[in-house]
Protein backbone atom coordinates (compact mmCIF):
# COMPACT_ATOMS: atom_id res chain seq x y z
CA UNK A 1 0.00 0.00 0.00
CA UNK A 2 2.76 2.37 1.24
CA UNK A 3 4.88 1.15 -1.93
CA UNK A 4 1.54 2.01 -4.54
CA UNK A 5 0.91 5.50 -2.92
CA UNK A 6 4.82 6.07 -3.13
CA UNK A 7 5.30 5.13 -6.66
CA UNK A 8 1.85 7.56 -7.81
CA UNK A 9 3.60 10.21 -6.05
CA UNK A 10 6.80 9.91 -8.03
CA UNK A 11 4.97 9.09 -11.02
CA UNK A 12 3.15 12.20 -10.30
CA UNK A 13 6.06 14.05 -10.02
CA UNK A 14 8.06 12.81 -12.55
CA UNK A 15 5.62 13.67 -15.20
CA UNK A 16 6.38 16.91 -16.95
CA UNK A 17 9.50 15.56 -17.03
CA UNK A 18 8.18 12.65 -18.98
CA UNK A 19 6.36 14.33 -21.38
CA UNK A 20 8.97 16.71 -22.35
CA UNK A 21 11.05 14.02 -23.16
CA UNK A 22 13.44 14.53 -26.49
CA UNK A 23 14.87 11.80 -28.40
CA UNK A 24 17.17 12.29 -31.42
CA UNK A 25 17.93 10.29 -33.98
CA UNK A 26 20.23 11.46 -36.62
CA UNK A 27 18.60 14.59 -38.07
CA UNK A 28 15.22 14.00 -37.00
CA UNK A 29 14.15 15.13 -33.50
CA UNK A 30 10.49 13.51 -31.41
CA UNK A 31 9.60 15.48 -28.48
CA UNK A 32 6.46 16.61 -26.22
CA UNK A 33 4.65 12.65 -26.71
CA UNK A 34 1.04 12.90 -24.71
CA UNK A 35 -2.02 11.64 -24.96
CA UNK A 36 -5.20 11.70 -22.65
CA UNK A 37 -6.85 9.33 -19.93
CA UNK A 38 -9.28 7.29 -21.24
CA UNK A 39 -12.55 5.96 -19.83
CA UNK A 40 -12.37 2.42 -20.26
CA UNK A 41 -10.81 0.43 -23.03
CA UNK A 42 -13.13 0.81 -25.51
CA UNK A 43 -13.06 3.94 -27.10
CA UNK A 44 -9.91 4.85 -29.07
CA UNK A 45 -7.05 6.97 -27.36
CA UNK A 46 -4.85 9.53 -29.20
CA UNK A 47 -1.71 10.21 -29.79
CA UNK A 48 0.30 13.88 -29.93
CA UNK A 49 3.72 14.68 -30.71
CA UNK A 50 6.01 17.33 -32.14
CA UNK A 51 8.44 16.07 -34.72
CA UNK A 52 11.46 18.21 -36.48
CA UNK A 53 13.81 17.24 -39.26
CA UNK A 54 16.97 19.18 -38.87
CA UNK A 55 17.92 17.50 -42.24
CA UNK A 56 18.68 18.87 -45.86
CA UNK A 57 16.27 16.20 -47.16
CA UNK A 58 12.42 15.48 -46.52
CA UNK A 59 11.36 12.62 -45.04
CA UNK A 60 8.00 11.42 -43.72
CA UNK A 61 6.29 9.50 -40.97
CA UNK A 62 4.32 6.31 -42.17
CA UNK A 63 3.49 4.26 -39.10
CA UNK A 64 3.17 4.06 -35.71
CA UNK A 65 2.91 0.97 -33.05
CA UNK A 66 2.76 0.46 -29.43
CA UNK A 67 2.23 -2.16 -27.26
CA UNK A 68 -0.37 0.24 -25.62
CA UNK A 69 -3.17 -0.58 -28.45
CA UNK A 70 -3.61 -3.31 -31.32
CA UNK A 71 -4.58 -1.03 -34.20
CA UNK A 72 -3.02 2.33 -34.30
CA UNK A 73 -3.42 4.35 -37.12
CA UNK A 74 -2.26 8.18 -38.25
CA UNK A 75 -5.51 10.18 -38.89
CA UNK A 76 -5.62 13.59 -40.20
CA UNK A 77 -8.74 16.03 -38.59
CA UNK A 78 -9.85 18.28 -41.19
CA UNK A 79 -12.44 20.86 -40.44
CA UNK A 80 -13.83 23.11 -42.97
CA UNK A 81 -16.30 25.80 -42.03
CA UNK A 82 -18.72 23.71 -41.11
CA UNK A 83 -17.99 20.37 -40.84
CA UNK A 84 -15.28 18.00 -39.10
CA UNK A 85 -13.76 14.65 -40.30
CA UNK A 86 -10.76 12.51 -39.61
CA UNK A 87 -9.04 10.55 -42.09
CA UNK A 88 -6.91 8.27 -42.42
CA UNK A 89 -2.90 9.83 -43.68
CA UNK A 90 -0.92 7.48 -45.40
CA UNK A 91 2.09 9.22 -44.69
CA UNK A 92 2.69 12.66 -43.14
CA UNK A 93 5.20 14.59 -44.70
CA UNK A 94 8.37 16.18 -42.53
CA UNK A 95 9.96 18.35 -44.69
CA UNK A 96 13.32 19.43 -44.97
CA UNK A 97 14.50 22.19 -42.11
CA UNK A 98 11.07 21.48 -41.02
CA UNK A 99 8.33 20.86 -37.70
CA UNK A 100 5.04 19.10 -37.81
CA UNK A 101 3.01 18.82 -34.70
CA UNK A 102 0.65 16.25 -34.46
CA UNK A 103 -1.79 18.17 -32.06
CA UNK A 104 -5.79 18.40 -31.39
CA UNK A 105 -7.67 19.10 -34.50
CA UNK A 106 -4.69 18.10 -36.98
CA UNK A 107 -2.64 15.14 -37.60
CA UNK A 108 -3.09 13.05 -34.52
CA UNK A 109 -2.18 9.50 -33.96
CA UNK A 110 -5.58 6.95 -33.49
CA UNK A 111 -5.14 4.68 -30.91
CA UNK A 112 -7.68 1.79 -31.30
CA UNK A 113 -7.77 -1.78 -29.97
CA UNK A 114 -6.82 0.00 -26.22
CA UNK A 115 -5.15 -3.41 -24.47
CA UNK A 116 -6.20 -1.29 -20.92
CA UNK A 117 -7.76 1.97 -20.10
CA UNK A 118 -4.69 5.17 -20.20
CA UNK A 119 -4.86 6.75 -16.70
CA UNK A 120 -3.11 9.81 -15.95
CA UNK A 121 0.36 9.66 -14.69
CA UNK A 122 0.85 6.48 -16.82
CA UNK A 123 3.17 6.51 -19.49
CA UNK A 124 4.00 3.97 -22.80
CA UNK A 125 6.23 3.49 -25.75
CA UNK A 126 5.07 4.51 -29.04
CA UNK A 127 7.52 3.41 -32.16
CA UNK A 128 7.21 6.14 -35.21
CA UNK A 129 8.53 4.84 -38.05
CA UNK A 130 9.91 7.20 -41.04
CA UNK A 131 10.71 6.39 -44.65
CA UNK A 132 14.02 7.89 -44.31
CA UNK A 133 14.96 7.85 -40.90
CA UNK A 134 13.59 4.04 -39.88
CA UNK A 135 12.13 3.63 -36.29
CA UNK A 136 12.46 5.73 -33.36
CA UNK A 137 10.90 4.98 -30.23
CA UNK A 138 9.25 7.77 -27.28
CA UNK A 139 7.90 7.58 -24.13
CA UNK A 140 4.42 8.86 -24.32
CA UNK A 141 2.47 10.27 -21.24
CA UNK A 142 -0.96 10.27 -20.12
CA UNK A 143 -2.34 13.72 -19.26
CA UNK A 144 -5.75 13.99 -17.82
CA UNK A 145 -8.75 14.07 -20.25
CA UNK A 146 -9.03 17.80 -20.08
CA UNK A 147 -5.66 18.55 -20.76
CA UNK A 148 -4.88 20.56 -24.15
CA UNK A 149 -1.13 19.91 -24.03
CA UNK A 150 2.01 18.92 -21.75
CA UNK A 151 3.71 22.00 -20.13
CA UNK A 152 6.83 22.24 -21.59
CA UNK A 153 10.13 24.48 -22.08
CA UNK A 154 10.49 24.06 -25.83
CA UNK A 155 6.99 25.38 -27.53
CA UNK A 156 6.30 21.78 -28.72
CA UNK A 157 2.45 22.09 -28.51
CA UNK B 1 -64.58 50.47 -56.74
CA UNK B 2 -64.24 49.34 -53.35
CA UNK B 3 -64.20 45.80 -54.37
CA UNK B 4 -60.61 46.83 -56.25
CA UNK B 5 -59.30 48.78 -53.34
CA UNK B 6 -59.88 45.74 -51.26
CA UNK B 7 -58.17 43.98 -54.21
CA UNK B 8 -55.26 46.10 -53.67
CA UNK B 9 -54.62 45.84 -50.51
CA UNK B 10 -54.96 41.80 -50.65
CA UNK B 11 -52.70 41.74 -53.19
CA UNK B 12 -50.19 44.33 -51.40
CA UNK B 13 -50.27 41.84 -47.91
CA UNK B 14 -50.11 38.58 -50.17
CA UNK B 15 -46.52 40.32 -51.79
CA UNK B 16 -45.42 41.60 -48.85
CA UNK B 17 -46.23 38.51 -47.02
CA UNK B 18 -44.11 36.46 -49.28
CA UNK B 19 -40.95 38.59 -49.53
CA UNK B 20 -41.17 38.43 -45.63
CA UNK B 21 -41.51 34.24 -46.19
CA UNK B 22 -38.15 35.02 -48.26
CA UNK B 23 -36.43 36.84 -45.82
CA UNK B 24 -37.42 34.16 -43.12
CA UNK B 25 -35.84 31.70 -45.18
CA UNK B 26 -32.95 33.21 -46.84
CA UNK B 27 -32.23 34.43 -42.80
CA UNK B 28 -32.89 30.90 -41.70
CA UNK B 29 -30.41 29.04 -44.43
CA UNK B 30 -27.66 31.38 -43.60
CA UNK B 31 -27.74 31.24 -39.81
CA UNK B 32 -24.82 29.07 -38.59
CA UNK B 33 -22.10 30.63 -40.73
CA UNK B 34 -23.23 34.70 -40.32
CA UNK B 35 -22.79 36.15 -37.57
CA UNK B 36 -26.08 39.15 -37.28
CA UNK B 37 -28.96 36.55 -38.31
CA UNK B 38 -32.47 37.04 -37.56
CA UNK B 39 -33.10 35.44 -34.76
CA UNK B 40 -34.60 31.68 -34.93
CA UNK B 41 -35.21 29.24 -32.29
CA UNK B 42 -33.34 25.79 -32.22
CA UNK B 43 -35.63 22.67 -30.68
CA UNK B 44 -34.79 18.76 -29.65
CA UNK B 45 -36.80 16.47 -27.72
CA UNK B 46 -34.13 14.03 -26.83
CA UNK B 47 -33.65 12.01 -23.57
CA UNK B 48 -30.69 12.07 -21.40
CA UNK B 49 -28.40 9.37 -20.05
CA UNK B 50 -30.75 8.64 -17.45
CA UNK B 51 -33.23 8.19 -20.10
CA UNK B 52 -35.78 11.07 -19.15
CA UNK B 53 -37.05 13.53 -21.85
CA UNK B 54 -35.20 16.85 -22.38
CA UNK B 55 -36.43 19.91 -24.51
CA UNK B 56 -35.08 23.65 -23.99
CA UNK B 57 -37.77 24.16 -22.37
CA UNK B 58 -36.25 22.46 -19.67
CA UNK B 59 -33.61 24.78 -19.40
CA UNK B 60 -35.63 28.04 -20.37
CA UNK B 61 -34.13 31.69 -18.41
CA UNK B 62 -30.16 29.84 -18.66
CA UNK B 63 -27.53 30.10 -21.50
CA UNK B 64 -27.47 26.65 -23.53
CA UNK B 65 -23.97 25.94 -24.32
CA UNK B 66 -24.59 23.29 -27.35
CA UNK B 67 -22.35 21.15 -29.08
CA UNK B 68 -23.05 17.81 -31.39
CA UNK B 69 -20.49 15.08 -31.18
CA UNK B 70 -20.06 11.40 -30.33
CA UNK B 71 -17.83 9.81 -27.39
CA UNK B 72 -15.41 7.78 -29.93
CA UNK B 73 -13.96 10.88 -30.99
CA UNK B 74 -10.98 11.39 -29.13
CA UNK B 75 -9.14 14.53 -30.58
CA UNK B 76 -12.15 17.54 -31.60
CA UNK B 77 -14.79 16.10 -29.24
CA UNK B 78 -12.38 16.34 -26.09
CA UNK B 79 -10.67 19.66 -27.12
CA UNK B 80 -14.15 21.34 -27.22
CA UNK B 81 -15.60 19.57 -23.98
CA UNK B 82 -12.44 20.34 -22.52
CA UNK B 83 -12.60 23.88 -22.96
CA UNK B 84 -16.27 23.96 -21.64
CA UNK B 85 -15.41 22.52 -18.89
CA UNK B 86 -12.27 25.20 -18.13
CA UNK B 87 -15.75 28.16 -19.21
CA UNK B 88 -18.01 26.10 -16.48
CA UNK B 89 -14.75 26.45 -13.94
CA UNK B 90 -13.67 30.15 -15.17
CA UNK B 91 -17.30 30.85 -14.59
CA UNK B 92 -17.59 31.41 -11.34
CA UNK B 93 -20.47 31.02 -9.18
CA UNK B 94 -22.20 32.45 -13.01
CA UNK B 95 -21.92 29.34 -14.12
CA UNK B 96 -25.60 28.54 -12.54
CA UNK B 97 -26.94 30.47 -15.61
CA UNK B 98 -25.25 28.69 -18.51
CA UNK B 99 -25.99 24.44 -19.01
CA UNK B 100 -23.32 22.46 -21.18
CA UNK B 101 -25.44 20.14 -23.75
CA UNK B 102 -23.72 17.26 -25.60
CA UNK B 103 -25.87 15.92 -28.79
CA UNK B 104 -24.56 12.39 -29.57
CA UNK B 105 -24.71 12.21 -33.31
CA UNK B 106 -23.86 8.78 -32.78
CA UNK B 107 -26.62 7.60 -30.34
CA UNK B 108 -26.61 3.96 -30.50
CA UNK B 109 -23.39 3.53 -29.71
CA UNK B 110 -22.95 6.05 -27.12
CA UNK B 111 -25.52 4.89 -25.01
CA UNK B 112 -23.95 1.35 -25.04
CA UNK B 113 -20.22 3.01 -24.74
CA UNK B 114 -21.48 4.89 -21.62
CA UNK B 115 -22.82 8.80 -22.25
CA UNK B 116 -22.81 10.18 -18.30
CA UNK B 117 -19.22 8.61 -17.58
CA UNK B 118 -18.23 10.31 -20.93
CA UNK B 119 -19.56 14.08 -19.83
CA UNK B 120 -18.79 13.92 -16.37
CA UNK B 121 -14.77 12.74 -17.14
CA UNK B 122 -15.48 16.98 -19.00
CA UNK B 123 -17.40 18.33 -16.24
CA UNK B 124 -20.37 17.40 -13.57
CA UNK B 125 -22.53 20.11 -15.56
CA UNK B 126 -22.41 18.65 -18.80
CA UNK B 127 -25.66 16.41 -20.04
CA UNK B 128 -25.50 14.12 -22.35
CA UNK B 129 -28.38 13.54 -24.42
CA UNK B 130 -28.44 10.39 -27.29
CA UNK B 131 -32.00 9.93 -28.85
CA UNK B 132 -32.90 7.70 -31.50
CA UNK B 133 -31.98 8.52 -35.39
CA UNK B 134 -35.03 10.58 -36.11
CA UNK B 135 -35.19 12.65 -32.69
CA UNK B 136 -31.50 13.42 -33.73
CA UNK B 137 -31.85 14.13 -37.08
CA UNK B 138 -34.79 16.49 -36.13
CA UNK B 139 -32.34 18.30 -33.39
CA UNK B 140 -29.53 18.86 -35.85
CA UNK B 141 -31.82 20.42 -38.95
CA UNK B 142 -33.18 22.74 -36.16
CA UNK B 143 -29.94 23.75 -35.43
CA UNK B 144 -29.04 23.75 -39.31
CA UNK B 145 -26.21 21.85 -38.52
CA UNK B 146 -25.29 18.43 -40.65
CA UNK B 147 -23.45 15.07 -39.80
CA UNK B 148 -23.60 11.71 -41.27
CA UNK B 149 -21.61 8.49 -40.80
CA UNK B 150 -19.03 7.43 -42.85
CA UNK B 151 -18.29 3.89 -43.81
CA UNK B 152 -14.40 3.45 -42.68
CA UNK B 153 -12.48 0.00 -42.80
CA UNK B 154 -10.48 0.99 -40.62
CA UNK B 155 -12.84 2.67 -37.68
CA UNK B 156 -13.79 1.22 -34.59
CA UNK B 157 -16.87 -0.83 -35.83
CA UNK B 158 -16.36 0.09 -39.19
CA UNK B 159 -17.65 3.78 -39.18
CA UNK B 160 -16.79 6.97 -38.24
CA UNK B 161 -19.02 10.00 -37.82
CA UNK B 162 -18.66 13.82 -39.42
CA UNK B 163 -20.10 16.91 -37.62
CA UNK B 164 -20.33 20.36 -37.30
CA UNK B 165 -17.59 20.82 -34.61
CA UNK B 166 -18.53 24.28 -33.46
CA UNK B 167 -19.91 25.35 -30.43
CA UNK B 168 -23.58 26.98 -30.37
CA UNK B 169 -24.81 29.57 -27.65
CA UNK B 170 -28.55 30.06 -26.72
CA UNK B 171 -30.23 32.41 -25.20
CA UNK B 172 -32.26 32.46 -21.50
CA UNK B 173 -35.63 32.77 -24.19
CA UNK B 174 -34.36 29.96 -26.68
CA UNK B 175 -33.16 32.22 -28.87
CA UNK B 176 -29.89 30.81 -31.30
CA UNK B 177 -27.64 33.72 -30.38
CA UNK B 178 -24.13 32.74 -32.49
CA UNK B 179 -21.73 29.49 -33.04
CA UNK B 180 -18.45 29.65 -31.62
CA UNK B 181 -16.11 28.10 -34.38
CA UNK B 182 -14.32 24.99 -34.02
CA UNK B 183 -10.53 26.27 -32.36
CA UNK B 184 -11.80 29.66 -30.50
CA UNK B 185 -10.09 30.24 -27.13
CA UNK B 186 -11.60 29.58 -24.01
CA UNK B 187 -11.26 32.81 -22.67
CA UNK B 188 -12.88 34.09 -26.15
CA UNK B 189 -16.22 32.38 -25.02
CA UNK B 190 -15.69 33.07 -21.59
CA UNK B 191 -15.27 36.94 -22.15
CA UNK B 192 -18.88 36.75 -24.44
CA UNK B 193 -20.52 35.05 -21.40
CA UNK B 194 -19.55 37.27 -18.98
CA UNK B 195 -20.94 40.03 -21.27
CA UNK B 196 -24.71 38.90 -21.32
CA UNK B 197 -24.50 37.38 -17.97
CU1 LIG C 1 -8.78 10.01 -35.38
Amino acid sequence: MKITVFTALILTLASPTLACETVTSGEMTIENAWSRATIGANRPAVFYVAITNAGSSGDALIGIATPAASMPMLHQTVVTEDIASMPHAMSIPIAAGQSVQLAPGGYHGMLMGLTEALKVGDNFPMTLTFQNAGDITINVEVLSIRAEGPDCESDGQ
Amino acid sequence: MRLTYLQKILWAAAALASLAFGAWQFAGARAPSGVDEAPFRPTFALPDAEGQMRTPADFAGKYLLVFFGFTNCPDVCPTTLAEVAQIMDDLGAQSVEVQPLFISIDPERDRALGLAEFTAAFHPSIIGLAGEGAQTRAAANSFHIFFEREDDVTAPDGYSMSHSPALYLIGPDGDWLRQFTYGTPAAEILDDLQSRL
